[in-house]
């Protein structure tokens, strides 16, 4: 739908309020391609791991543009838009691949691996006759170059030049978080997609709603992986658009708050046949069994006991969203550690004990508010700041998340 | 002798029609009775043709063991929040081969329709399920050593609860 720009003003509390007509705007959507995927933020394009070699590439997005990341015969990455100089026709048509050079299958002209236009076939013609004229320039109109950013494995692309260095875009507490988890050489253990039938953001306020994850997910109150009662925290980082929070092991209550509040997700008789699935070791020596963390606009980085993946948020129109699961071990890795990760995987993804349920109410949100762009949601949990807190039964990262959004949207 | 008459008719039925009850089961949401389609020990993965190809381990559903999978069904039924589904498999293309006197192995072609309690209907999971088969399970029946279900898109639409 297409909301009048005269109903479209933010309403007056600010922070603590999310008109609906954000998640359902097809202006809106258009101006988040323009000012936030091709504008000064990082994307988040894929694991180092996943470009292991020579000659290596893949194929992402960056927003709705597609994207290829190359690695090239002297071990650069690269990354450049997925389109030909010529018709524009898509570069690369699988998702990954390795090749020395890449050619467009349309008309035969041909790249490096960085993006550089070094071909054009029959550019002089045939036998002198037919061919381009000598002062064309099809350079002019050659795919986007995207600058690059490598942290501890992540690869990161941004298409402006006022993106600030990946590193001062995390904030030192993000990054020291990120870190944590990225202490080794990484093994890729394998991927899906989650196709989310809603916005983009709603899945990133779903991320960051630290209060949802004890009281929408049941799986993992039972077994206390999750209380909001145990120790933990938020910290929000950057300008508001990133966050971690986290869970200490086996330091909360019974939570018996939730027993005397009467949540749905207080049952304790539940029990599991073969609690080997949640199974884990304290690998990072820290007592943290759960990290959540997120970079603005649409990365995120879980540890869930030894559960370690990233995913890629990818918008697919203004109601649907491809959710990019890449799961990752260390390359040093034992059998018994890899059989481990495998088995708590059983927790994430669209089968996931606890990341089934996320998929299915971010679309409970697109959908209820499909008659009220004009309402706006309340996100006051934890007051009306953006800040670092201890206690997760708090929306401040959801906060943060907005005042990021609208700075870069000019709302 | 025609490859026809090499087929071993008994044994044909025999796989398919564990393979039509199995379907049947889910189906008609009698998800208690499903683990017992395992042997104790069994093995069930559901996973992408694309992690397959690249010889890579993960699993969307990963089970070592029958208790696993009555774990998975007691989340569905007490745990789990999704909303009101229905599939209906459609089961093709069984290919058996023997591999001694008590062991099959089949291969065969699945389509799922989901059915949402909105009456939205959707062509929701399409791949293979590649089955390891024991003749003479513990009630005398053919039983599941092993299922790994492939899914031919790496794609799953909003959520995957009922098993496939």
């Amino acid at each position: 739908m297409n909301v009048p720009p005269e109903t479209r003003a933010w309403p007056a509390e600010g922070l603590t309020r999310v008109p609906y007509w954000i998640y359902q705007d097809e202006d809106i959507y258009r101006r988040e391609q323009e000012l936030i995927f091709r504008g000064a933020t990082w994307t988040f394009l894929g694991l180092e791991a996943e470009l292991p070699g020579p000659g290596d590439w893949k194929t992402t997005f960056v927003g709705d543009m597609p994207v290829v990341v190359a690695r090239d015969a002297n071990g650069a990455l690269h990354a450049f838009e997925n389109r030909c100089a010529h018709r524009g026709a898509l570069l690369c048509l699988k998702s990954r691949g390795n090749s020395k050079e890449i050619a467009c299958i349309y008309h035969n002209w041909t790249y490096d691996l960085a993006g550089n236009l070094t071909a054009v076939a029959f550019r002089r013609g045939i036998r002198g006759k037919g061919g381009m004229p000598a002062d064309a320039e099809p350079e002019s109109q050659a795919p986007c170059k995207l600058r690059l950013a490598t942290y501890h494995g992540l690869v990161f692309g941004t298409l402006s030049a006022k993106t600030p260095p990946i590193e001062a875009y995390l904030g030192p507490e993000i990054a020291a978080r990120v870190r944590r988890v990225m202490k080794a050489p990484v093994r890729i253990l394998g991927g899906y997609s989650q196709m989310l039938p809603n916005n983009w953001k709603l899945y990133l306020d779903n991320v960051k709603d630290t209060y949802h994850a004890s009281l929408l997910h049941l799986f993992f109150t039972t077994f206390r992986i999750n209380r909001l009662s145990q120790d933990g925290g938020v910290i929000v980082g950057g300008d508001g658009g990133n966050h971690v929070s986290f869970t200490l092991r086996g330091t909360g209550t019974r939570g018996e708050e939730y027993e005397q509040a009467g949540v749905r997700s207080a049952r304790d008789g539940y029990r599991l046949e073969a609690p080997e699935l949640l199974e884990a070791v304290d690998e990072l020596g820290d007592g943290i069994t759960l990290q959540i963390l997120a970079v603005f606009p649409g990365f995120v980085l879980q540890q869930i006991s030894n559960c370690l993946a990233v995913r890629q948020v990818i918008p697919k129109g203004v109601g649907r969203t491809e959710l990019v699961w890449t799961c990752f071990g260390y390359a040093d890795d034992d059998d018994a550690m890899t059989a481990r990760r495998l088995r708590q995987a059983n927790l994430i993804g669209p089968a996931g004990f606890i990341s089934m349920e996320d998929g299915a109410a971010t679309g409970f949100v697109q959908r209820g508010v499909a008659g009220a762009p004009d309402r706006s949601s309340v996100v006051e949990m934890g007051g009306r700041e953006v800040g670092s807190d201890p206690s997760r039964v708090n929306e401040t990262s959801v906060r943060g998340f907005w005042q990021a959004y609208r700075r870069h949207m000019g709302l | 002798m025609s490859p026809a008459v090499a087929v071993d008719i008994g044994l044909q039925l025999a796989v398919e029609q564990l393979l039509a009850r199995y379907a049947h089961c889910l189906d008609d949401d009698r998800l208690e009775e499903w683990p017992e389609f395992f042997a104790d020990a069994a093995r069930y993965r559901i996973t992408t043709a694309e992690n397959l190809e690249r010889n890579l381990p993960l699993s969307i559903v990963h089970a070592d063991s029958r208790a696993m999978l009555r774990d998975r069904v007691s989340a569905l039924r007490h745990a789990n929040i999704y909303e009101a589904q229905r599939y209906r498999h459609l089961v093709s293309a069984t290919l058996v081969e023997r591999i001694d006197a008590a062991m099959v192995r089949a291969v065969s072609n699945f389509a799922v329709v989901r059915i949402m309690h909105t009456g939205e209907s959707m062509l929701f999971a399409s791949g293979r399920y590649l089955d390891r088969i024991r003749l003479a399970g513990e009630r005398g029946e053919p039983q599941f050593e092993e299922r790994i279900v492939v899914l031919d898109s790496r794609q799953v639409d909003t959520l995957l609860a009922i098993p496939l």
